[in-house]
């Protein structure tokens, strides 16, 4: 077992009935790294956190998660693992205060309830019952009984749906710190923009399959892809022409036209062209 | 951004803060009395239904059945006995899928938390909510309708093993059953029938002996007939035994029923319970 590594999956199946719902997967996380899976719905993405998380049985493969089996999960590493799961499991009676101390009793090594709470920003509804808070603030809380055990290894299964953007950054604000202090983070999500402003590596899942493995800026060989540069040409048409090397073709133009350029704009395929092709092609 | 390694995690345990087991499991009992007590209701429906049905027992048969003896210390039986299944049985049975299905039961999975504690948090639930509302039952109905409360050690100490096994066995069921709801909201529709025939037939609501013979029969194979049985040996004359089914209060068969139940219970909830919902794997 490489140290380096909190999560090393081979050849991970599983099936419902006749729906395949993971078809050989091969993934390996790194210790402190984020690590986002990005797909559509039903891709998959569930289901392989899932198990992961020890909650869900696989068909075939081999599982490696902080060094053990999650199929067997044991005390000691459901301690060393923080869970957020995709739906809520609330205690409509209790207070937010209330639920976190609760949890805190669970773990060896528990964070104070207290600075938990203030971390996730929920200071101010720290007395209120957990039915009263707001979609995105009950997602906070989700997260902070994710993290109350000080977790070594976190999922977070789209922990972002259904919130306004500016609870997003926030949000993400959160996520960036707890990767700053050095936990690795398993995130799913289907929002191109949250898997690029937050994960080291991004693995695409589509139909069962990881489609590819790499750093935002890298899926798709998107560096390496050709620049589309266009301008406008005296007559107000607009002319376009794809380059390997468009600031040399810039440089051309802008000796043709002695100086400024009309209407320039040099592209290069975003995150979401690369996304969609590959999804597209895997279905 | 890196894309591989950042320092090891500095999270470093500080061991022995966790609660102990003993400790985990009164925790896990006091979140589950709070939030019973939390949830309106709960506390009219659960506690409030046997005190409610004497108020209006004693109310409309407010003579004797014979013997110096009350309508309202003959059905005082039923209605402990009833309000025994209510907070174990029917309790549990409806709030587990509630608490499945919301996820509840998921979360507390992912977490270390020993798998019994868990279940030791509801069975504290149950046996400090069912002292609760028995002691304000029979302050009730010693108050407003001048019931006899036992007289001697020994009815006392039946008294409490009869309602200890009845409620073990009723939350072993009610923990067992609540395996068989779908959904939130199937689990009343699961259980309340079940509680409601069983009451007609096991002689709550009516003198035991008054009903049909094949009815009587039909009760004979459920823990409620025999724990009405046992607490009318605690509240009725001996003299009453007489008129039992088997010429007497047959307390050893009361025993042996009650603890057959128990182990069924045990068993159906060894095998059966999910901590998930199905469409969840």
């Amino acid at each position: 077992m490489d140290d380096e590594l909190a999560i090393s999956v081979r050849g991970l199946r599983k099936a419902y009935g006749d729906n395949v719902a993971v078809a050989g997967v091969d993934l390996d996380v790194y210790r402190g790294e984020v690590f986002a899976l990005l797909g559509p719905n039903g891709a998959g993405k569930t289901t392989t956190v899932e198990i992961l998380e020890g909650y869900r049985r696989r068909d075939a493969g081999e599982v490696t998660v902080l060094g053990a089996d999650p199929a067997h999960p044991d005390a000691g590493w459901r301690s060393r693992v923080g869970i957020v799961l995709q739906g809520t499991g609330e205690f409509d009676e209790l207070t937010v205060a209330e639920v976190i101390r609760h949890f805190s009793g669970f773990y060896p090594g528990a964070d104070d309830p207290d600075k938990v709470i203030e971390r996730v920003g929920l200071a101010g509804k720290a007395k209120a019952r957990t039915h009263t808070l707001s979609g995105g603030q009950k997602r906070r809380l989700d997260v902070a009984l994710g993290i109350i055990g000080r977790p070594e290894l976190l999922f977070l299964d789209e922990p972002t749906t259904g919130f306004d953007p500016e609870a997003r950054r926030e949000f993400w604000d959160l996520i960036r710190d707890l990767a700053a202090a050095g936990t690795t983070i398993v995130l799913t999500t289907h929002y191109l923009d949250e898997a690029e402003a937050l994960a080291d590596r991004v693995g695409v899942i589509a139909g069962g399959r990881l489609v590819e493995v790499a750093a935002p800026n890298r899926l798709g060989n998107r560096q390496e892809a050709l620049a589309t540069v266009s301008w406008r040409t005296p007559e107000g048409a607009v002319e376009s022409a794809q380059s390997a090397a468009p600031t040399a073709l810039v440089a051309e133009l802008a000796a043709r036209h002695g100086g400024e350029v009309p209407g320039l704009t040099v592209t290069r395929p975003t995150l979401e062209d690369v996304y969609l092709t590959m999804i597209g092609h895997a279905r | 951004m890196t894309t591989t390694t950042k320092p090891a995690t500095p999270v470093a345990a500080t061991p022995g803060r966790r609660p102990g087991a003993g400790a985990l499991a009164l925790r896990q009992g006091r979140l589950e009395i709070t939030q019973f007590l939390r949830s309106r209701e709960s506390v009219v429906f659960t506690m409030g239904f046997p005190i409610i049905m004497i108020l209006i027992f004693a109310s409309i048969f407010d003579g004797t059945i014979g013997g110096g003896v009350t309508f309202t210390q003959y059905f005082i039986t039923g209605m402990i006995a009833t309000g025994l299944m209510t907070v174990s049985f029917q309790n549990l049975g409806i709030w587990i899928p509630i608490e499945r299905d919301r996820g509840v039961l998921k979360r507390y999975r992912g977490t270390p938390m020993p798998k019994w504690v868990w279940f030791a948090g509801k069975v504290i639930m149950v046996v400090a909510i069912g002292i609760a509302e028995t002691v304000l039952l029979l302050a009730v109905a010693v108050a407003l309708f001048d019931l006899d409360l036992p007289g001697t050690a020994g009815k006392w100490f039946t008294f409490g093993w009869v309602s200890v096994l009845g409620v073990t066995a009723c939350t072993l069921c009610g923990i067992a059953i609540s395996s068989l709801a779908r959904t939130a909201r199937s689990g009343s529709a699961v259980v309340t029938p079940v509680a409601l025939v069983l009451q007609f037939i096991s002689g709550v609501f009516f003198v035991f002996t008054d009903l049909p013979t094949w009815m009587q029969q039909v009760a004979a194979l459920f823990p409620l007939k025999w724990m009405c049985q046992g607490l009318r040996a605690v509240f009725l004359p001996s003299s009453f035994g007489a008129q039992e089914p088997g010429g007497s209060f047959e307390l050893g068969r009361v025993a042996v029923v009650l603890i057959l139940w128990c182990v069924i219970g045990l068993v159906l909830c060894l095998t059966t319970f999910r901590w998930t919902t199905k469409r969840d794997g």
